[in-house]
C-alpha cells in the first residue's frame, strides 16, 4: 500500500522530507543553542527507537534525528513532548510536535555564560526573541551573538543581534599602562589613544566590543550597567544574491530589537509575494522590492529608540549577485 | 575588654564616626567586574556597615585608601608650584589581618626607608583602621605560613552578628563615640584563620645565584605583563611620575605619582631609551625577589602578607604561590 502523507503539514510539523522515499527527519529547535544535558538522552531515545540511531547537529543549532520513517511521526511527536516543554517552546496543542517550522531556530553563541568577551547571556535573549516570535510559518532567521567577534555568524541571519557595551572610563583609577589601547589596536578597531598619560576614546569609531574593559588591570574601565546591541538586518545566504547583513540601529536595547521584529511580521504579512514557493520568501527580497524605506517605517512603529542610539536612515547591501 | 552591642547601636556608632571620618571599606560593585555580569571587590568610600563587604575577601586591596592610584603632588605655573591640600577629615579603613600586616609594610617602604614620604606620612597619620575578622580562610590566601593571621595593631574591631556586634576597642579616642549605657562587657578576640588551604613554604636560602634558576622562564613564559598581580597587591608600592602640561595653557601643569607595576613595560625604562628587564621572566624573577628576599634583607620580614590576590587575578592562573613552593623544593635534602 502506498503511502498517503501531506508533506505540507508534516514540513510544517518540522519534519523534512528525505530523499530517501519513505523517510524523514524530524527536527528539534533548541533556542539560544543552550539545553539541559538530559535531553541528549532524550534525542538518543528517539533516534534509536525510531531513528537509524544518527542525529545531525544543524547549522542553526538544532537536533535532526535521521532515517525515522513518515508513518511514525505521530508516536514521535508523543515522544517530543517532554523535550519541547523542557525547552518551553510555544505550543498550540501537546503531543503534536513543533506547530511551525518556518521561523527557525534563534540561534547564539555560548554567549556571557562563559566567554569572557561576551557582552550578554546570548541564550537568554535568545530564547525571549523565540517566545515571543514562535510559532510562526514565514521564514524569519535571527541569531545572537555576545560580542562583535561574531561567532554566531548574525551577520548572515536576517536579523543579527550583536553584543556592545559602552566603555565607561574613571580616569582616576587610569595607571597609563596602555593595556586597553594596545588590546583595541590589536584585537579591536584602534580607537583608543593617550594624551596627557590618560585615555582618549574616539566615540566615532569604537564599535563597544568591550576589548578595553577585559584587558583593564585596575578597573577604570568599566561595563555601562545598560546593555547595548547592535542590529544588523538582512543577511542572507541562498541563490541570488548572499549578503553580509548590514548596521541599522548601533546603541539599541532589547526592548526596540524586539518590537521591530515583531514589526518586521506585519511587514512580511502585507508585503510577501503570494506566489512565493511554499510561502516561503526570504524577507530581505521583500524589502528590496518594496525600498527600505517602506520597510523602514513599519519596523519602526511604536519603537522608542534610546536617545543614544544611532540609526542609519538609509541601509544598502552588497553581496554578490547571480540574478 | 570589649563590648556586645545591638546591631542598631552599631550603626549609631557608625553615623558617629562618619561625622569625624571618611570611612573606606571593601565593598561590591556590581557589573565592574573584568567580565560581562560580573562583580568587583574593591576600596570605596561607604555610608553604612552593610555597604561594606564582610565576607569575601576584597579583589583589589585597602592600598589604595592610603596611596591613591593617581595623586596630584603638586601644580605648577611659571614662577610657582602649589601642594594640594590633604583632607581635613580623619580617614577610617576597614581591613583584614593580611592587610594590616601590609600597612607595616608600606609604613617601611614610606616612613622608614630613607626619607619620609610627605604625601604617605600626612594622610597615614590621619588613619584609623578597623580590623575585620576572617572566620575562614579565603580560597588563596596562606596568611598562616606568612605568620600575617593575626594582627593587633587596629583601632577598632567590628564582628558583625545576626543581631549583635562585637566591638574591640584599643582607641581611647575611638572608645569615646561608643555608646556604653547598653553595651554588654565581654571578651572579644578577633577571629583569625589557624590554617590555610594554601600552604607556602619560603625558600631559606636564596641568593644572586637563585637568578639562574629555571622557574622563572618556566612560569616568566606564561605571563602577559598585565601587572595585575602588583595592581591587587597590599604590598606593592611602586609608583611613576607624570608631568602633565594642562592643553589649554602650555605654562600651567601638574607633577602627579601613578602606581607602577614592574611587571608592565615600560617601567625599567630610562632616558637614552635604556631597558633592563625586557623578558617577562626577568621581570618575575625581581618581583618574586624583592617579596621574599630583598626587602626582607632590608627589614628583617618578608615583603609578602599572603593575602592570596595576585593568585586569585592572574588571568594566565599563574600561581605565585606555587612558584614559591618550587623555589622552597629545590632545598630539599
Amino acid at each position: 500500500m502506498g503511502l498517503d502523507i501531506n508533506t505540507k503539514k508534516a514540513k510544517k510539523n518540522a519534519y523534512r522530507i528525505s530523499k530517501v522515499r519513505g523517510e524523514s527527519a524530524a527536527r528539534i529547535r533548541v533556542p539560544g543553542g543552550c539545553l539541559k544535558a538530559g535531553i541528549l538522552g532524550m534525542v538518543q531515545e528517539i533516534a534509536e527507537k525510531y531513528g537509524n540511531g544518527t542525529v545531525h547537529l544543524t547549522t542553526r543549532q538544532g537536533f535532526e534525528i535521521e532515517g525515522i520513517r513518515l508513518e511514525d511521526i505521530d508516536a514521535i511527536n508523543e515522544m517530543l513532548q517532554p523535550i519541547i516543554e523542557l525547552l518551553d517552546i510555544n505550543q498550540t496543542d501537546p503531543g503534536t510536535g513543533y506547530p511551525a517550522s518556518g521561523t527557525r531556530n534563534v540561534s547564539a553563541c555560548i554567549g556571557n555564560n562563559v566567554c569572557p568577551f561576551a557582552n550578554y547571556n546570548t541564550a537568554e535573549f535568545a530564547k525571549k526573541v523565540e517566545k515571543a516570535v514562535f510559532p510562526n510559518d514565514l521564514h524569519f532567521k535571527i541569531a545572537f551573538t555576545g560580542c562583535p567577534n561574531d561567532c554566531a555568524k548574525v551577520r548572515m541571519h536576517d536579523f543579527g543581534i550583536i553584543g556592545m557595551t559602552m566603555p565607561q572610563y574613571d580616569p582616576s583609577r587610569c595607571v597609563a599602562c596602555q593595556a586597553c589601547i594596545k588590546g583595541c589596536r590589536s584585537l579591536s578597531v584602534n580607537a583608543l589613544r593617550l594624551e596627557n598619560y590618560k585615555v582618549v576614546r574616539d566615540t566615532e569609531k569604537c564599535i563597544g566590543c568591550g576589548v578595553c574593559v577585559t584587558k583593564c588591570p585596575t578597573r577604570a574601565f568599566t561595563r555601562s550597567p545598560k546593555k547595548y546591541y547592535k542590529l544588523t538586518l538582512m543577511g542572507r545566504t541562498g541563490k541570488k544574491n548572499p549578503r553580509l547583513g548590514e548596521d541599522f540601529l548601533i546603541w539599541t536595547d532589547e526592548d526596540s530589537i524586539v518590537k521591530i521584529i515583531l514589526n518586521t511580521y506585519r511587514f512580511v504579512k502585507e508585503y510577501i509575494d503570494p506566489n512565493a514557493p511554499g510561502g516561503k520568501e526570504h524577507i530581505g527580497y521583500i524589502i528590496d522590492r518594496t525600498g527600505f524605506a517602506e520597510y523602514k517605517k513599519w519596523a519602526l512603529e511604536g519603537v522608542e529608540l534610546l536617545p543614544e542610539t544611532q540609526i542609519r536612515e538609509c541601509v544598502y547591501w552588497s553581496g554578490i549577485h547571480f540574478d | 575588654m570589649g563590648y556586645l552591642i545591638s546591631r542598631k547601636a552599631a550603626d549609631q556608632l557608625f553615623e558617629k564616626l562618619s561625622e569625624s571620618h571618611d570611612i573606606f571599606a571593601p565593598k561590591c560593585f556590581p557589573g565592574e567586574g573584568c567580565f560581562s555580569d560580573t562583580d568587583i571587590i574593591r576600596y570605596g568610600q561607604v555610608r553604612s556597615l552593610a555597604e561594606i563587604e564582610f565576607e569575601h575577601r576584597s579583589d583589589y586591596s585597602f592600598k589604595e585608601a592610603l596611596l591613591a592610584i593617581h595623586e596630584t603632588l603638586f601644580y605648577f605655573t611659571e614662577d610657582t608650584t602649589s601642594v594640594p591640600a590633604c583632607m581635613d577629615r580623619r580617614l577610617l579603613i576597614f581591613l583584614r589581618s593580611c592587610d594590616l600586616h601590609a600597612l607595616k609594610r608600606l609604613d617601611a617602604i614610606y616612613l622608614h626607608n630613607g626619607p619620609e614620604d610627605f604625601y604617605y606620612k600626612r594622610l597615614r597619620e590621619k588613619a584609623d583602621f578597623v580590623l575585620m575578622g576572617c572566620e575562614k580562610t579565603c580560597d588563596t590566601g596562606f596568611c598562616a605560613s606568612m605568620g600575617t593571621n593575626r594582627a593587633d595593631q587596629y583601632d577598632l574591631y567590628l564582628k558583625l552578628n545576626q543581631n549583635t556586634v562585637l566591638i574591640d576597642c584599643p582607641s581611647k579616642s575611638l572608645r569615646a563615640l561608643i555608646n556604653t549605657s547598653d553595651a554588654g562587657v565581654c571578651e572579644v578576640t578577633p577571629d583569625y584563620v589557624t590554617e590555610n588551604e594554601e600552604k607556602v613554604t619560603l625558600p631559606e636560602n636564596l641568593s644572586v645565584e637563585s637568578f639562574d634558576h629555571p622557574v622563572w622562564e618556566a612560569y616568566g613564559s606564561r605571563c602577559i605583563g598585565c601587572g595585575r598581580c602588583n595592581f591587587v597587591c597590599p604590598t606593592c608600592a611602586c609608583f611613576t611620575m607624570q608631568d602633565i602640561i594642562y592643553q589649554d595653557n602650555a605654562r600651567v601643569g601638574e607633577r602627579r605619582r601613578v602606581w607602577a607595576s614592574c611587571q608592565v613595560d615600560g617601567y625599567t625604562d630610562i632616558a637614552g631609551g635604556g631597558s633592563f628587564r625586557k623578558k617577562q621572566s626577568e621581570r618575575m624573577r625581581f618581583k618574586v625577589m624583592h617579596k621574599i628576599y630583598d626587602f626582607e634583607k632590608r627589614f628583617g620580614y618578608p615583603m609578602c602578607v599572603g593575602c592570596g590576590r595576585c593568585d586569585a587575578v592572574c588571568p594566565e592562573y599563574i600561581s605565585y604561590a606555587n612558584l614559591i613552593n618550587e623555589l622552597a623544593k629545590e632545598e630539599q635534602p
